[in-house]
């Protein structure tokens, strides 16, 4: 019986997953923790002529060129401050490395299966093929960011894109 | 350590092997063979089928193991070297070589190949050294070898040593019980132990056995030493082909004498001895990955950033002089050791062109060969260093070169003796550094470029030139996509295509092509490439508070424009005068869209650029200064821009862009045309496509 409880126990901890949760304005985000490589400041970026607004440019991360993308800017926020707590989440999303610029980071959160929602289908400037799902917990909302998915879609324009050539 | 791991072990010694194995046999003096490189043949060959056995690589066992022999017969002066009989085993290098191939990719070799080069090499073996073979047996084994051989056929083994099902005393001594018995079972797996008597100081064991002495000894070898055992045919057991063994390198005693074998045993304890002197040549060498290596360049990279950081902070405290005499004398040491260490890093990926060069005396001498005529090759500067990209990117474009050379420029030798030149054409391959270049030269004491002929093909080919053009600019018509000047097309070059990939190859690698030829007397084509890829001479310059940086080799001058230089064209298109010429303005912060520089030509800075031919000047606001950049790729993490080739980092540790001139070009008109509209990734992406360079 116990054993069978414990095995339970077990395969619902496997399932659950770490996310880091960031702040874009008053809105809480996550991310898969696995995909992160390290959290650091805004700071010495060149800026990229002729790219979209929200691509900020390359930086130098230990000689590694690494572009940086603001998501405030993509998801089209009103207020786009860069000052201190302005932090850039380096993430590894198909083999490459990229900067993104958000206004936090909070915290790392377990989610179990059944607190992680689907996302409902409305989303005009952040489609919901780009989420994972709906994160509650307690009276928090975390939305979940596939960031693969994301940063390597056409209209991030990060990676060389196949479809319209 | 995985399997794949061994393999990968396996293949690329085994290509080492073979290339080692082509140099000597290309160096070779067939009429006064050198003993000590016909034993280094035999030992890569030797290795080789070794390896190959291990690994089950059936077929490039066979071949190799055929080539050992004959190659034993040659260092034991059994078998006279000919030209003919070199360029055989060359040929059967290659089909090693192409086997290995195979199975490096997991493919089954080329069986027809393998066939052939088996029965040319006993051909070859009977031909030669036929009267040694008895009669009957070598024919009878030939045809043997010839159907194909499944995997586990050992049959299939060389004629001269095979010996079908024969009897072996294998002695074994002083090997203790315990090993005896393991060894007594390997010989169970060989062949059929028919009696076994002895002690430990000596034992003996009747074996009917296909394999040869050789091989049985050499599963052995694994447990005892080769002095442990001795190997003999017994008389009597044995079939007549036997007596075909005196020429076998493995067992020249029919005899059942037991004192004999100890004859044969010199040439192979002589054998094993050499092989530890390689073994101990090879550890002055390690492989290591590109990768590794160009991470050990980025950390030293990051710590030059570092230190020139700290060298700032430091020169800063000397202002308020406080005591700080061992600080300043501790950040010299450290600014020195970090260049030492960088200058360091920076010459493991530099090799020398002894890479290169090694490849052509077999270019040549197949060329020659095929074209009838008659070349010596000298190479210089072998040990010039230079960047490993370079020097795999280097090589086809050398080859044609070469090939061009022998082709359309050395004369046949019936023509350059009715000349009163030497029967033999020379060819020189060099290499030397020059200023922070690298300049690699094929000269030839050919026919020379006919500039006359060279006018009057271009105009056939509808390219527009004159009689006034200098030779240097004649000369470079060669370099014109579909221009051939040879009269007929040969199989080694002439179709015209070729001459212009080379020319666009080397100008990718930042290098460009020169010539310099006179009629009858040769022809010398120069490429000058830059010593790297990694590090670049740029130009810093600044556009509004941004840093680019310039390919240095782009540059001609820089000047400040006046009002009456600049002239408007059709609305907004500018030229400026330089020397009686019009050139274009391209002002970098429109096509950058730099918000805070300096929009007044006059107040600018014009820089003279030249990129794939196209010259312009390209407005700019502050020319910075020289240095050294390392280039960092872009595409690594984001994706091509245009205008912007690479990106490099800063002594501060801040990105700069570099500039693509000729992308820049296309960019400013790009933009013109598509007049306001915003222009950004999407459709520039798709400028691209539609308009290829």
């Amino acid at each position: 019986m116990s054993q069978a409880k414990n095995g339970a126990v077990l395969a619902a901890e496997a399932e659950n997953r770490e996310f880091l949760v960031f702040s874009l304005g008053d809105e809480e985000y996550a991310i898969d923790i696995l995909k992160v490589q390290e959290i650091r400041g805004y700071e010495n970026v060149t800026r990229i002529a002729n790219a979209p607004d929200f691509i900020k440019g390359v930086t130098n991360l230990r000689g590694v060129i690494v572009p940086i993308v603001d998501l405030r800017i993509k998801f089209h926020f009103d207020k786009v401050e860069y000052g201190g707590q302005t932090v850039v989440i380096v993430v590894n999303v198909a083999d490459r490395v990229v900067g993104i610029v958000v206004d936090g980071v909070s915290d790392v959160m377990t989610l179990t299966p059944d607190q992680i929602k689907p996302a409902p289908e409305f989303g005009v400037t952040l489609s919901s093929d780009f989420l994972s799902g709906l994160g509650s917990l307690d009276d928090r909302m975390l939305v979940l960011v596939d960031i693969d998915k994301l940063l390597t879609s056409d209209e991030m324009a990060l990676v060389e894109s196949t479809s319209n050539q | 350590m995985d399997i794949a791991d061994f393999f990968d072990t396996f293949f690329e010694e085994a290509e080492e092997l073979l290339s080692d194995m082509e140099q000597h046999l290309l160096e070779l003096d067939v009429d006064d063979p050198d003993s000590e490189q016909l034993n280094a043949i035999f030992r890569a060959a030797h290795s080789i089928k070794g390896g190959a056995g291990t690994f089950g690589f059936t077929v490039l066992q066979k071949t190799t193991h055929i080539l050992e022999n004959l190659l034993d017969y040659a260092r034991k002066g059994e078998l006279t070297l000919r030209a003919d009989l070199v360029d055989t085993f060359l040929e059967a290098k290659d089909i090693m070589h192409e086997q290995l191939d195979a199975y490096r990719s997991e493919e089954e070799p080329n069986q027809e190949a393998f066939e052939r080069i088996c029965q040319t090499l006993q051909q070859i073996a009977l031909d030669e050294i036929g009267q040694q073979l008895d009669g009957p047996a070598t024919p009878a084994a030939e045809p043997k070898a010839s159907p194909a051989p499944s995997e586990n056929d050992t049959e299939a083994k060389s004629n001269e040593e095979k010996v079908a099902n024969s009897h072996l005393l294998v002695a074994l001594l002083n090997v203790a019980e315990k090993d005896r018995i393991l060894l007594v079972e390997e010989l169970e797996q060989l062949g059929e132990v028919q009696s076994q008597s002895g002690d430990e100081k000596r034992y003996e064991v009747i074996l009917k056995s296909s394999d040869s002495a050789d091989d049985i000894e050499a599963v052995m070898c694994f447990i005892i030493e080769p002095d442990q055992i001795e190997i003999s045919t017994v008389e009597g057991a044995v079939d007549p082909k036997v007596t075909t063994e005196p020429a076998a390198p493995s067992a020249p005693a029919p005899e059942t004498k037991l004192e004999e074998p100890a004859a044969k045993k010199a040439p192979a304890k002589e054998a094993a001895k050499e092989k530890p002197k390689k073994a101990a040549a090879e550890t002055s060498s390690i492989r290591v990955s590109v990768d590794k290596v160009d991470q050990i360049i980025n950390l030293v990279g990051e710590l030059i950033i570092t230190q020139s950081m700290l060298d700032q902070t430091v020169s800063d405290l000397e202002d308020q002089s406080v005591g700080n005499a061992s600080l300043q004398n501790g950040m010299s040491l450290l600014q020195r050791n970090a260049r030492d260490l960088q200058e360091a890093v920076m010459s493991i990926r530099m090799i020398p062109m002894e890479f290169v060069f090694s490849r052509f005396p077999r270019v040549v001498r197949d060329t020659a060969g095929k074209l009838g005529k008659e070349i010596e090759l000298i190479t210089e500067g072998k040990s010039t260093e230079l960047d490993k990209s370079l020097v795999e990117r280097i090589t086809d474009p050398l080859t044609h070169l070469v090939r061009n050379s022998l082709d359309h420029g050395v004369e046949m030798p019936d023509v350059r003796e009715a000349i009163g030149k030497p029967r033999i054409g020379k060819l020189t391959l060099s290499a030397r550094h020059q200023g922070g270049n690298i300049l690699i030269e094929v000269r030839d004491d050919g026919a020379g470029m006919d500039r006359d002929r060279l006018l009057a093909k271009a105009r056939e080919n509808g390219i527009s030139v004159s009689d006034t053009m200098s030779d240097e600019e004649v000369f470079q018509l060669i370099f014109a996509p579909g221009f051939s000047t040879a009269k007929e097309v040969t199989d080694v070059s002439g179709r015209g295509v070729g001459m212009d990939v080379v020319k666009r190859n080397i100008q990718s690698m930042g290098g460009r092509v020169e010539i310099q030829s006179k009629l009858g007397e040769g022809t010398n084509t120069r490429i000058v490439l830059p010593l790297t890829l990694a590090i670049l001479d740029g130009m810093s310059i600044k556009v509004g508070s941004e840093t680019f940086i310039l390919p240095l080799s782009t540059v001609l001058e820089s000047l400040q424009p006046s009002k009456d230089d600049m002239y408007a064209m059709a609305g907004d298109d500018v030229v400026i005068k330089v020397r009686d010429e019009y050139l274009p303005v391209i002002a970098i912060h429109e096509v950058l869209n730099v918000e805070d520089a300096i929009t007044d030509p006059t107040k600018s800075i014009a820089v003279i650029v030249q990129g794939e031919g196209r010259r312009y000047a390209m407005l700019v606001d502050e020319l910075i200064g020289q240095q050294q950049v390392v280039v960092k790729n872009l595409e690594d993490n984001y994706r091509k821009v245009p205008g912007i080739s690479a990106a490099t980092i800063l002594g501060d540790g801040s990105v700069a862009l570099i500039l693509d001139i000729t992308g820049l070009h296309r960019l400013s008109r790009y933009k013109k045309e598509a007049g306001k509209k915003v222009v950004n990734n999407q459709n520039l992406s798709s400028f691209k496509e539609a308009e290829p360079s």
